[in-house]
């Protein structure tokens, strides 16, 4: 069992055998061999079992996670960007399908990764029972007696006083429960003991009266909230994966959509998620503003992102919200979240026959900082036997050209706005009902329109402007006003109070399991020639540094304290190393 | 002069305070030793190391003093020159980062530049708080080098110039999960040393062939490796919880800024590996053969892990979290 094979190092042996009791032949079964079993499957079983609960095997698997963690900050992730992924797959044909054979390009939903996380927490599992069973025993112990001895702990103080040995051991016993009587710092045993003779290094003592006490169980309760907190939450992100959904959509100034599946762009959803659960609300984006710095060392980064929407609820009643990176926009227990935008040109696009062909805003993707914008228009074939054509081209929202002709854009707010088009035409392939990516223009079949000396056709157009496409292919006007998009990403996981509640859970049983102080303090005390003598002792879980001032403030509890005999029950010098808070005398200041 | 030109100047003024600092604590450490050779050069090393100590369940809980052979404790001179230049560079960082923050108009810890300089400065600090409640001064060179090291790679490598920031990061977040995050690495780096030390230390007493030459006679002078490995735990707790809050902290600001709580961006991903790392730490320290040594190990490349966090994952990887600000 884990708790067997578990003894921290450094923790005092008198700790272990206190409060963990029956488990604590931790020798039984030497860690390092383990033994094989010969009882069949039964026993094969046990024997894998208690392997899997063990802190070794537990260990093995922290590191292991944490290895199989890494590849998937190196190589590209289809989660993340599919795209990558492909051109990695083109890049390198061979190491690229092998490891797509083995997951490494979905790593954290691979199965030796899932295995790694879900054998852990079988592990955990298996740990976390016995110990809260065990612990849940301890609780209800009584703190160790006091032991004959104070002279092998590592923090003692002595002194005299006046007072009784019951005031003393009344005075330290409140001292030591603390002013909380629900939740007493220090659980306290008081007692007496009687008087005794010499023996071996033992002086004669008289009829003494102790005080045994222990603080701490709250550490080992917080290391099981921690472990158990863990578990809650990777139930928590899992149940979330299924619930959830996401939807992204782009929509233009003026403009609106439904929440609705078919309302979005790109959708996903888990396995447990009801298309019906969708709340049908409605949202229009009034406008889109956004801020760029102007001085010279920013010069061009974002400083802030606003659009103004108007919510439609499905009982009719509207509210004007805005959106924000940073503020996503909460409704009916979904966020719409201001993920991206950019420029939708209005691009009306004629015929040779004079035929409107196309005509729409057009989303115009930013590339860089300065927003130089890239997108394509597909305009189809609409009056009988003419091509379909293809512009590809840039938008450049403040638009500078250079001495040889090239134009770059040089600031993101549109002060002077230019598009740039090339004109391809044959089959785009817009009859084939075959889904197509907006975004992108496949212009290998296509014909690019050239000039006269073989030079790409560059068609210049400012707001308001018409131009004649080449070939005689018809014309392509820019809308005077150029309409803002934003791209919105909504998504809904009920899941999410859950985790967060269980990550803050995890957050304070660790706090709690990794600092609150485990300490056992004694104090005896006897009446000899019409004068009390005090002593205390105290010993921690491992390296405390706190305990030698417990042991000074348990004194320091003793009514009408002297300065007394230096520690007579230990004996040796010792105690030199321990340092300033050691000195085993008092100052008597109270009262 | 401008302000922000002035903070520049301020780092390097305490880059250089620290430099002396790290000297003279590499004085002290060498002299000390010095005077220990005789009473070091008798005695067999493996056989007899830690002979004579304390009791291990006697917690060195005050200074760590004469060692326990010595006499009473010589006037360290260096040493308190050392200290006093640690305090002096400690001031000027912090004047600096103040200064950082009024020219930018925000708080200053928002790209690599800034994080190098307040982790440095948390690193200065935790020793310092150390040092008042035991003697840590073996720690000084080793602290002070790293924080050299980082100070004048961060002032030639990752300086920008102080601005504002990208809405993204217009967020109390910004303060809280990244304030925590650098004083977790500054935490950790002092802890580092702490581990560092202990593998050498226990490397010597067990009679390593290339640690047990004169040149490392000044690894005697440091704590014992079971007090080394107490004093490092202990900042390692802090660190760990730290570390917890800034990925949880991390979590919950993604969850607002890029609409999901969890993504496996290459920086979470490091944190996770960190977080997962000094978890394994902590399991290897209470696991029976792994205690010791081995869990010092952990503190190394859990700290390897940090460093490579804040520069690869930055520099190489093509994350959300690009905000170093260089090009
Ligand atoms: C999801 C995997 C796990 C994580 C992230 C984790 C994390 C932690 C952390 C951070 C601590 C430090 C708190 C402290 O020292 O008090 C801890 C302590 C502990 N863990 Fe785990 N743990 C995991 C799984 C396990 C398993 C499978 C076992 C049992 C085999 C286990 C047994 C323990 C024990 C006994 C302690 C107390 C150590 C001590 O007394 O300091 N843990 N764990």
């Amino acid at each position: 069992m884990s708790e067997r094979t578990y003894r921290p190092e450094g923790i005092a042996d008198e700790f272990t055998q206190g409060t963990r009791g029956g488990e604590s032949e931790a020798g039984a079964a030497p860690s390092g061999t383990p033994r094989a079993p010969r009882i069949g499957w039964r026993g094969m079983l046990r024997w894998v079992w208690r392997q899997l609960t063990s802190m070794r095997v537990a260990l093995m698997l922290l590191m292991l996670l944490a290895v199989a963690a890494v590849p998937g900050s190196i190589l590209p992730q289809r989660s993340q960007d599919p795209a990558a992924v492909v051109e990695y797959l083109g890049e390198h044909p061979t190491t690229g399908e092998w490891l797509d054979r083995f997951g490494f390009f979905e790593v954290y939903s691979s199965p030796w990764f899932s295995a790694i996380y879900l054998l852990l927490f079988v592990s955990l599992v298996g740990c976390i029972v016995p110990r809260t069973v065990a612990h849940a025993r301890a609780v209800r112990h009584r703190p160790p007696r006091t032991p004959a001895r104070f002279a092998r702990f590592p923090a003692r103080a002595a002194g005299t006083t006046s007072a009784t040995p019951q005031e003393v051991t009344d005075a330290v016993a409140a001292h030591l429960r603390g002013r909380r009587r629900w939740l007493p710092t220090f659980r306290v045993d008081t007692g007496t003991e009687e008087a005794r003779e010499a023996r071996g290094k033992l002086p004669a003592r008289p009829a003494a009266a102790t005080v045994a006490a222990e603080r701490g169980y709250l550490r080992e309760t917080g290391n099981l909230l921690f472990h158990l907190a863990l578990l809650g939450l990777v139930v928590a992100v899992g149940v979330g994966q299924m619930l959830h959904y996401r939807g992204q959509a782009i929509i233009t100034e003026g403009r609106g959509f439904a929440n609705a599946v078919v309302d979005y762009d790109t959708f996903e959803s888990g396995a447990w998620f009801q298309p019906e659960s969708l709340v049908p609300f409605s949202m229009t984006l009034d406008s889109f503003t956004s801020e760029f710095a102007t001085d010279t060392v920013a010069f061009a980064q974002s400083r802030d992102f606003t659009a103004a929407v108007t919510v439609t609820e499905p009982d009719g009643s509207t509210s004007a919200e805005t959106i924000k990176v940073n503020h996503p926009l909460v409704i009916d227990g979904s966020k719409v979240y201001l993920q991206g935008n950019g420029y939708a040109p209005d691009i009306t696009v004629r015929d040779a026959e004079g035929e409107v062909a196309f005509s729409g805003r057009v989303p115009f993707l930013p590339e860089d900082q300065v927003y130089t914008s890239r997108g394509v228009v597909k305009v189809p074939d609409v009056s009988p036997g003419l091509d379909q054509v293809g512009l590809i081209g840039y938008f450049l929202p403040t638009a500078v050209i250079e001495a040889d002709g090239s134009a770059r854009s040089v600031f993101p707010l549109p002060e002077d706005p230019l598009l740039i088009l090339e004109v391809y035409r044959g089959d785009l392939g817009l009859d084939d009902g075959v889904p197509q990516n907006v975004y992108r223009l496949d212009t290998a079949n296509l014909t690019p329109s050239v000039d006269d000396d073989g030079e790409r056709v560059q068609l210049l157009l400012e707001p308001g402007d018409t131009v004649e496409l080449p070939d005689g292919l018809g014309t392509v006007s820019l809308g005077e006003d150029v309409p803002r998009f934003v791209a919105l990403d909504l998504r809904h996981d009920p899941s999410l109070g859950w985790v967060l509640a269980f990550a803050l859970t995890a957050l304070v049983g660790l706090t709690g399991s990794l600092f609150l102080p485990r300490r056992r303090v004694w104090v005896r005390s006897w009446t000899h020639d019409g004068v009390t003598h005090v002593e205390v002792a105290g010993l921690a879980r491992g390296d405390d540094l706190g305990l030698q001032p417990e042991v000074d403030r348990t004194l320091a509890a003793v009514p009408d304290l002297t300065a007394g005999p230096a520690d007579p029950g230990s004996g040796s010098g010792s105690d030199s190393g321990a340092g300033s808070g050691a000195a085993p005398t008092h100052d008597p200041e109270r009262g | 002069m401008e302000i922000a030109e002035l903070s520049d100047l301020l780092v390097w003024a305490a880059a250089t305070a620290l430099t002396v600092a790290m000297i003279a604590f590499a004085v002290d450490l060498g002299r000390r030793t010095d005077e220990r050779v005789g009473a070091r050069a008798t005695a067999d090393v493996p056989a007899t190391v830690g002979a004579g100590s304390d009791d291990p369940r006697v917690p060195a809980s005050g200074t760590d003093g004469p060692g326990p052979h010595g006499g009473p404790e010589p006037r360290r001179r260096a040493a308190g020159i050392a200290m006093s230049t640690t305090w002096l560079g400690t001031a000027m960082l912090l004047l600096a980062i103040v200064m950082r923050g009024v020219a930018a108009g925000r708080t200053p810890w928002a790209n690599m530049y800034e994080f190098t300089m307040v982790g440095s400065f948390i690193a200065l600090v935790v020793f310092l708080l150390l040092n008042l409640r035991r003697d840590a001064r073996f720690l000084g060179a080793f602290v002070t080098g790293l924080v050299i090291l980082f100070l004048v790679v961060g002032l030639n490598s990752f300086h920008v110039a102080a601005t504002g920031v990208q809405p993204a990061l217009q967020n109390y977040w910004l303060v809280l999960h990244v304030g925590v995050a650098i004083g977790a690495t500054g935490i950790f780096t002092v802890s580092f040393v702490m581990s560092a030390l202990q593998l050498l230390r226990d490397s010597r007493d067990a009679g390593s062939p290339f640690l047990t030459r004169p040149g490392f006679r000044w690894l005697d002078r440091t704590p014992e490796p079971t007090t080394l490995e107490s004093m490092s735990f202990r900042l390692n707790a802090i660190g760990f919880v730290a570390w917890t809050f800034t990925v949880i902290g991390g979590a919950i600001w993604a969850e607002d800024a890029w609409g999901r709580y969890w993504g496996w961006d290459p920086k979470e991903v490091w944190s996770f590996v960190i977080w997962v790392v000094y978890a394994a730490y902590l399991h290897a320290r209470t696991t029976r053969g792994w205690s010791g040594r081995r869990a010092a190990w952990f503190v190394v490349v859990g700290y390897a892990c940090v460093l490579f966090n804040f520069t690869g994952v930055n520099l190489i990887f093509n994350g959300k979290h690009s905000y170093s600000g260089i090009s």
